[in-house]
């Protein structure tokens, strides 16, 4: 009797534990995570993905300052894969601007202009832009008509998310433009390409120039009017703004000139509403959208909110040494400074004659033995850049209490470029504009720095007169992200012409190869994906 | 009378018999192992030519009734059989001699038992009585240097801290290496959980009857998915029937570092930086050198005490065997403020019912862990901390410890903070508590014996949760005044196992089967509490307010499980098995997966030496199975997925910030990778097994690696991913041999070597092959964030180092800095002139012990060694140049003394990368010495007593420079470790 009862207890449990063994136990989601459909669920859902869209220009994971990176592949998420920091490093560190104390693997071969297609930076950026694309491209997707009516979502939520699908866009041609420019091609992928399945193509320089153009033109309608975004989002005046500069840089491009076109666009936002903000010096401070008047599109970031070590955080460290407070940073990092090629466009570097000349703090001056570069490993040799301060200029609190964290936003299209743009374009030939508007434009530049206006002859349509152009550029957008393309588009970049400090790894500076004008596809991206050809030279 | 059977002898190894027969004389007498002098229990004595027979108890003692003329016969399975003549004594102690690799021992194997003769797979199991001895806090430890083809490397030497365990190398790349660890037949957690450093440490290695240690395919296979990396089965100590016996024993150690990293000396500094002043006329330097000579090294270490005490009582409570133990382990760590405690206890009943027809095995283990983690970045900011300044400030600020400090008085961020202040001002505590219990019913059916039901509930449930505490005065957090933060864990693993045993003797066709059929549903739950970090002052710090309160990952594996042992005329074996598994980690589609295994034996001994009284044990084995590992990746990596950033990931727009949905890069497709593993063994023993071993030929291939490889950008939303693409080779030979040179009355001694070769290769690492990938790059080192000195690449050792080629100055010898060879003769040096030279991980690993018993003493070697391993020396890298002790942010530091060899300047990225710093870290490392003395009865003869001493860690031979050749880092970069200190016991055991 009592083996029988046993028996059944036994029979009985394994039948139990048979039946709760069934498979469906074994779908298993996470609890914190969401499933596309729940993370598109409302209007709410969209917007924290649009957030993320933007948030990849200022921050590098989804753990500020850093911790869950967007990007793997053994690449350092504070330097290498953050989109500001990397601009500044290609844009500016091969240039005269910009130069680099550090060990940190190739980043010495940015200045020296000797990379090569196995550097980690370059990967780095490579997979900054396109990893914004996929994102953009997922939420083109999600964001269509059809999707929103499958999930309810109609009314003033479905209007905002349509119209955000024209911000997504130009985010979309802005990243593919940083391709344009830094890699002459691209990984080229749309929304039709869905992800993890085929190999994605690649778009020639020329095509891609076709495309981000006719993309920005097939938005303008669908943005909301310039100045009249929210702070941080994208109107009109971001997509007249870079087709604007990716009309001047045309030549280079495409080896076809556009120089009329430069000056339409470039017309169109100053025609916008935009004006200088009064202080030059204050448009690079903690509080500077106070300046926004002047941006068409800036990255915000905030030492609180927005952290990360590849933002305008990276500017008030890396230029930083024992002057950090002057930096309004509790530590520097010591390692980025200027040449004499940057200090040689000003007339004197005191910032009396012109106040864009921020190279002084109480640590390190403006003498000849500070600018000279002569081991290029010190921390103490070089020029200091003192133009983003995490200090704000209304003098109250920033929002990182540790001052570990920058306020400061980034301003990628400022109204100074888009006047700089209009009086090159015309010095270059092109129509719609003139040389006195030009003179006027670049004399408000001029006159807010508290520099001595130019008169006519300074900028006339000759060499000297570009050169005009392009020294101003350098002083008003040094550290801003456009030198290399500059000194691409006046043939400077690699040849003999101009020479600075360490170009090309000699202390004098030495011509290199013409190859450098653009950098090599990162050789691992063609390995794991053989669409992709590369660049000559490399 | 009954006659026993063996095997359950053996099972239940305190099984107590008193047996009455017609005698003469009552002899008594203690029967005890001639190695250690301990207790020889369940020895059967038997009067020659007659029935009459006993067993010693479990204090090796037994009485049984003989003619004065007598002959007594000793047998056991674990000794040597011995005749000794009565010659009219009553009393008579004997030492018996431990028979190596007894073919009659029970060897605990997957999902059962099984006798070693009878074993066709590749299969180490180890006791109680060869454990490495002296004083060992986590169970993995026992193992170091016993079994061949088990690699056990401890971290460090940190107090209750953890080891890497790799069973014939590893066989993934990106998966876990770690082998899947069984105790009492419940598969654990593998992840361990917070506020342990070893997961395995709550288990007292005093518990522990055996280890046994699975390596091939057709022992780990019937564990299916999780097997590839081998099986490590933990059983604990059991109950028998009796009287109630007990034991205590205690052990008291002290351990000190036995070696300090050579750095240079305050002097050396001060001339150094003097002489570099007066070269450059920079003052800056020589400016900050303080007049102090401070060995850092000696103001973190100390000297440690360690107590470990445990009590256990075993016999039966009425018809119930049961065994109860209490531990109780305090141990100091060498690095001052480290210390691990712990209580542990463990009952284990054995009750049977219904006329033995059921079988209730009742096994439950608790340990309370309490640890005191030491900032352990204080070892090395102890080897770079300027040796000039002295250890106190004069102002009392942070906390009077000396810092770096900028000139408005706030210490330098980026400067080498105090290493004893890192020390005193954190206080970093955690309390983990872990209970596993489970209970076995084995039913025999009454209506056919043959057949068994076995009912397996298990848990293991823990929680961890501790304080992690900066102090407001600690210049580490001066910013928010400090820094406490909380946080907590708990862990929840279920097992149902429920199986069915069948077991036949055919006698007519001389053949026996065994049958297992089997389903088991085991669940893992994490459950995660997230809390924010406070100053001392009570303010929160900005930032990390937890984006949520809790999570919960799970996963789950669902199995079925088959197995068919044949044996045809005892000679010929057959053993095939069969694992469906089917795992959460993967979809639907992907994840179920089949595990087959078959193995052949041919005894070898039966079939042709038979009558041979040389050949001992011969036998041949033949073993293929496949095997799936799973473990060591996310649990929800197949989905899609939306995560939410934190709250200083987040975006303005207009006045508001907005938090971030990313979606995750994922391959739907994902699945275990799978291992297939030959194995061809031979077992032997000659001479009544005084000589025995066994030698394993294996290679295991491994493929659809779970890898993260890149992928084409802009093809997933990462560019890497994990994915199943490589192939990866593991071949290698095994040898151990087992030997008795002298068995005499009064001395014995015990000599057994174990050496392992093993190559690892990986043999694709891309979906398309393309002759010019260049590998994957791995192992960071220093000289800047993010240089790597390996490689992931075809044809090559996992984390092969990618150096350049240094140059050497003809007449001086030494390395020129940043100059190597253009090796592609490019004439420029690029990454192209890297090449691939030496590898982490070992040839050869190897194990030697011995014992030697006389009389009452007993004394113990073991040692282990590699050869073939190489290191990257990273303290030389970055601390032997100049640009480390005159750091450019203005502050001094130590350095190597290899500086004084070199003279380099540190300020080329490169030269971190070069050969020079590569070194052969090939060791040989004698573990332990011990010796005992065994007392014998005391007390009355109530009790007896053995008094044990030991030395762990006497010396290491080794070419290596660097503190320590024995590294538990994969990739082979060494820094500075936790130093494993040289530790001196004493320790006293007492039966009862």
């Amino acid at each position: 009797m009592k083996n029988k009862m046993i028996n059944k207890i036994l029979l009985a449990g394994v039948i139990v534990l048979t039946v709760t063994s069934c498979a469906k136990k074994l779908d298993l989601f996470p609890q914190n995570d969401l499933t596309p459909e729940k993370a598109y669920a409302n209007a709410t859902g969209y917007k924290s993905v649009l957030a993320k869209i933007y948030g990849t220009l200022a921050i590098t994971g989804n753990s500020g300052p850093a911790g869950a990176p967007d990007i793997s592949g053994g690449l350092d998420e504070g330097s290498q894969v953050a989109f500001i920091r990397m601009l500044f490093n290609c844009e500016e560190l091969p240039t005269d601007e910009a130069v680099v104390a550090w060990n940190d693997q190739t980043i010495k071969d940015f200045h020296n202009l000797k990379w090569t297609a196995d550097d980690p930076f370059l990967k780095g950026i490579y997979a900054r832009c396109i990893y914004d694309v996929t994102l953009i491209n997922e939420y083109l997707r999600e964001a269509a008509d059809a999707k929103l009516a499958e999930r309810n979502i109609s009314g003033t939520d479905a209007d905002d998310i349509k119209k955000s699908r024209a911000e997504a866009r130009f985010l979309r041609a802005f990243n593919y433009w940083v391709m344009l420019d830094l890699f002459g091609k691209s990984t080229f992928i749309t929304e039709a390409d869905a992800v993890g399945t085929a190999l994605p193509g690649e778009k020639s320089r020329a095509d891609l120039f076709t495309y981000i153009e006719s993309e920005l033109k097939g938005i303008e309608s669908s943005l909301a009017a310039a100045k009249t975004a929210e702070y941080g989002r994208v109107d009109q005046g971001a997509a007249w703004a870079l087709l604007a500069r990716l009309y001047l840089n045309a030549g280079v491009y495409t080896g076809t000139t556009r120089y009329t076109d430069a000056i339409t666009y470039a017309n169109k936002v100053i025609g916008g509403g935009y004006s200088l903000y009064a202080d030059y010096r204050k448009v690079f401070m903690a509080d500077n959208d106070k300046a926004k008047n002047e941006f068409m599109f800036a990255i915000n970031c905030d030492g609180l909110r927005t952290q990360a070590y590849g933002n305008t955080t990276f500017f008030v460290h890396c230029a930083s040494g024992d002057d950090h407070d002057e930096y309004g940073v509790s530590g520097g990092w010591y390692g980025y400074r200027t040449t004499k090629g940057l200090a040689d466009l000003f007339p004197d570097l005191s910032g009396n004659t012109d106040k864009r000349a921020m190279f002084t703090t109480t640590k390190y001056g403006t003498g000849a033995a500070q600018m000279a570069l002569t081991d290029i490993s010190n921390f103490d040799q070089g020029l200091h850049v003192n133009k983003y301060k995490n200090i704000r200029s209304d003098g109250g609190p920033i929002s990182d209490v540790q001052r570990n964290f920058a306020d400061v936003d980034f301003p990628v299209f400022r109204l100074s470029e888009m006047y700089l743009i209009y009086a090159e374009a015309v010095l270059r030939g092109g129509t719609g504009g003139d040389a006195a508007t030009a003179l006027t434009y670049i004399n408000l530049i001029r006159a807010r720095a508290g520099a001595t206006p130019f008169v006519a002859g300074d900028l006339s349509p000759t060499a000297t007169g570009l050169q005009n152009i392009l020294n101003e550029r350098g002083r008003e957008l040094y550290w801003e992200g456009h030198r290399r393309t500059d000194l691409i588009r006046y043939g400077q970049l690699t040849t003999g012409t101009y020479l600075w400090q360490w170009k090309g790894g000699v202390s004098s500076g030495t011509a290199v190869d013409t190859k450098y004008n653009i950098f090599p596809i990162p050789s691992t991206n063609r390995t794991s994906n053989p669409n992709l050809t590369q660049n000559a030279g490399y | 009378m009954r006659k026993i059977p063996k095997v359950l002898l053996v099972s239940f190894s305190l099984l107590l018999f008193s047996i009455t027969a017609l005698a003469q004389n009552v002899i008594t007498g203690k029967v005890t192992d001639s190695k250690d002098g301990s207790p020889a229990t369940g020895v059967t004595i038997t009067v020659k030519g007659t029935r009459t027979a006993t067993q010693t108890t479990a204090d090796g003692s037994f009485k049984i009734n003989a003619p004065a003329t007598a002959v007594l016969v000793f047998t056991s399975v674990s000794f040597v059989t011995r005749e000794v003549a009565t010659a009219g004594k009553t009393a008579i102690d004997v030492s018996l001699v431990q028979s190596n690799q007894q073919l009659n021992e029970v060897v605990v194997v997957a999902y059962g038992t099984r006798r070693r003769g009878d074993l066709t797979g590749s299969v180490t199991s180890v006791s109680a009585k060869d454990f490495q001895k002296g004083n060992i806090n986590s169970s993995e430890q026992l193992l170091i240097g016993k079994v061949p083809g088990l690699e056990v490397t401890t971290g460090g030497g940190s107090a209750g801290g953890g080891s890497k365990i790799r069973i014939r190398s590893g066989s993934s790349l990106n998966a876990s290496n770690d082998p899947l660890i069984v105790i009492d037949g419940v598969p654990v957690e593998s992840n361990g959980i917070a506020g342990s450093a070893n997961y395995l440490n709550t288990i007292n290695p005093n518990d522990i009857e055996s280890i046994s240690i699975l390596k091939d395919a057709s022992a780990t296979a019937l564990y299916g998915s999780r097997a590839s990396n081998g099986v490590i089965i933990i059983t604990t100590k059991k109950g028998s029937k009796g009287k109630v016996k007990y034991n205590f024993n205690t052990q008291t150690s002290l351990a000190k570092t036995s070696d300090q990293v050579d750095v240079l000396s305050a002097d050396q500094i001060r001339s150094i930086i003097t002489a570099d002043a007066a070269a450059t006329g920079n003052n800056t330097y020589k400016n900050l050198l303080g007049t102090a000579n401070t060995n850092w090294q000696d103001e973190i270490y100390r000297s440690a005490l360690g107590n470990d005490n445990n009590i256990s009582a075993s016999g039966a409570v009425g018809n119930i065997p049961f065994r109860a133990s209490l531990g109780y382990l305090n141990q100091n760590g060498v690095l001052k403020t480290n210390n691990f405690g712990r209580v542990s206890t463990s009952l284990n009943l054995s009750p049977k019912f219904l006329d033995d027809h059921l079988a209730v095995n009742v096994a439950f283990k608790y340990a309370h862990t309490n640890n005191r983690f030491a900032n352990e970045g204080a070892i090395g900011s102890a080897v770079s901390f300027d040796p000039t300044q002295p250890v106190r400030n004069t102002t009392g600020k942070y906390g009077g410890y000396y810092e770096w400090l900028q000139t408005d008085g706030k210490p330098i961020d980026l400067a080498t903070r105090n290493p004893l202040a890192l020390l005193q001002l954190r206080n970093n505590t955690s309390d983990v508590n872990r209970m596993i219990g489970n209970i076995q019913v084995d039913y025999k059916m009454h209506f056919l014996p043959d057949l068994h039901l076995l009912l397996n509930l298990g848990i293991d449930n823990a929680d961890g949760k501790g304080n992690d505490n900066t102090d407001s005065t600690s210049a580490t957090n001066y910013k928010t005044a400090g820094r406490f933060s909380y946080y907590s864990q708990k862990k929840k693993n279920t097992l149902a196992d429920v199986s069915l045993f069948y077991t036949k003797d055919l006698k007519e066709i001389k053949s026996k089967i065994d049958i297992l059929l089997g389903h088991s549903y085991q669940d893992f739950v994490t459950e995660v509490t997230n809390y924010a970090a406070y100053g001392q002052n009570g303010v929160l710090i900005a930032g990390t307010t937890p984006t949520f309160v809790t999570d919960k990952p799970e996963y789950r594996l669902e199995s079925y499980i088959g197995r068919v042992n044949y044996t045809l005329n005892n000679k010929y074996l057959l053993t095939a098995s069969l694992r469906r598994d089917a795992s959460s980690k993967f979809s639907k589609d992907n994840r179920i997966g089949y595990f087959p295994a078959a193995a052949l034996a041919w005894k070898l001994k039966d079939e042709f030496f038979k009558s041979s009284n040389l050949v001992s044990d011969l036998k041949l084995r033949l073993s293929l199975g496949v095997t799936g590992q799973q473990d060591g990746i996310d649990y929800y990596s197949y989905l899609p997925r939306y995560s939410q950033s934190n709250s200083t990931a987040q975006y303005q727009f207009g006045n508001s910030y907005y938090g971030f949905l990313r979606p995750g890069a994922y391959d739907a497709n994902l699945k275990w990778e799978t291992t297939t593993t030959t194995n061809l063994g031979l077992d032997f023993g000659f001479n009544n097994n005084r000589i025995s071993g066994s030698i394993d030929l294996y290679q295991k291939k491994t493929k659809d690696l779970l890898s993260v490889v890149p992928v084409a950008p802009g093809s997933n939303f990462d560019i890497t991913l994990l994915t199943n693409v490589g192939n990866m080779e593991n071949k290698g030979v095994e040898f151990a041999i087992n030997t008795i040179p002298v068995a005499t009355k009064n001395l014995t001694w015990n000599f057994g070597f174990n050496v392992t070769y093993n190559q690892s290769k990986i043999t694709n690492l891309l979906k398309q092959p393309d002759p010019n990938f260049k590998g994957i790059d791995v192992s960071n080192v220093g000289g800047g964030l993010t240089n790597t000195i390996g490689k992931y690449i075809v044809g090559y050792s996992p984390f092969v180092f990618n150096v350049y080629k240094q140059v050497y100055d003809k007449t001086t010898g030494a390395p020129i800095e940043n100059l190597f060879e253009d090796l592609n003769r490019d004439g420029q040096i690029t990454t192209d002139d890297r090449y691939l030279y030496k590898k982490p991980a070992a040839d050869i690993l190897f194990g030697i012990n011995t014992q030697v018993s006389y009389k009452k003493w007993n004394f113990g070697l073991a040692s282990h060694g590699a050869i073939g391993n190489y290191l990257y020396n990273g303290f030389n890298s970055n601390n032997g140049v100049l640009r480390a002790l005159k750091n450019p942010i203005n502050f001094i530091q130590n350095g190597s003394p290899d500086y004084m060899n070199t003279k380099f300047s540190g300020t080329t990225t490169n030269e971190y990368l070069s050969d020079y710093y590569i070194q052969n870290a090939s060791y040989l490392k004698l573990d332990n010495i011990n010796i005992g003395y065994n007392f014998g009865k005391v007390i009355h003869n109530k009790a007896s007593l053995r008094l044990t001493a030991s030395i762990q860690n006497v010396f290491t031979i080794t070419k290596y420079s660097g503190l320590d050749p024995e590294n538990a880092s994969s990739s082979g970069v060494d820094y500075t470790i936790y130093p494993r200190p040289r530790i001196y016991s004493v320790g006293a055991n007492l039966d009862f």
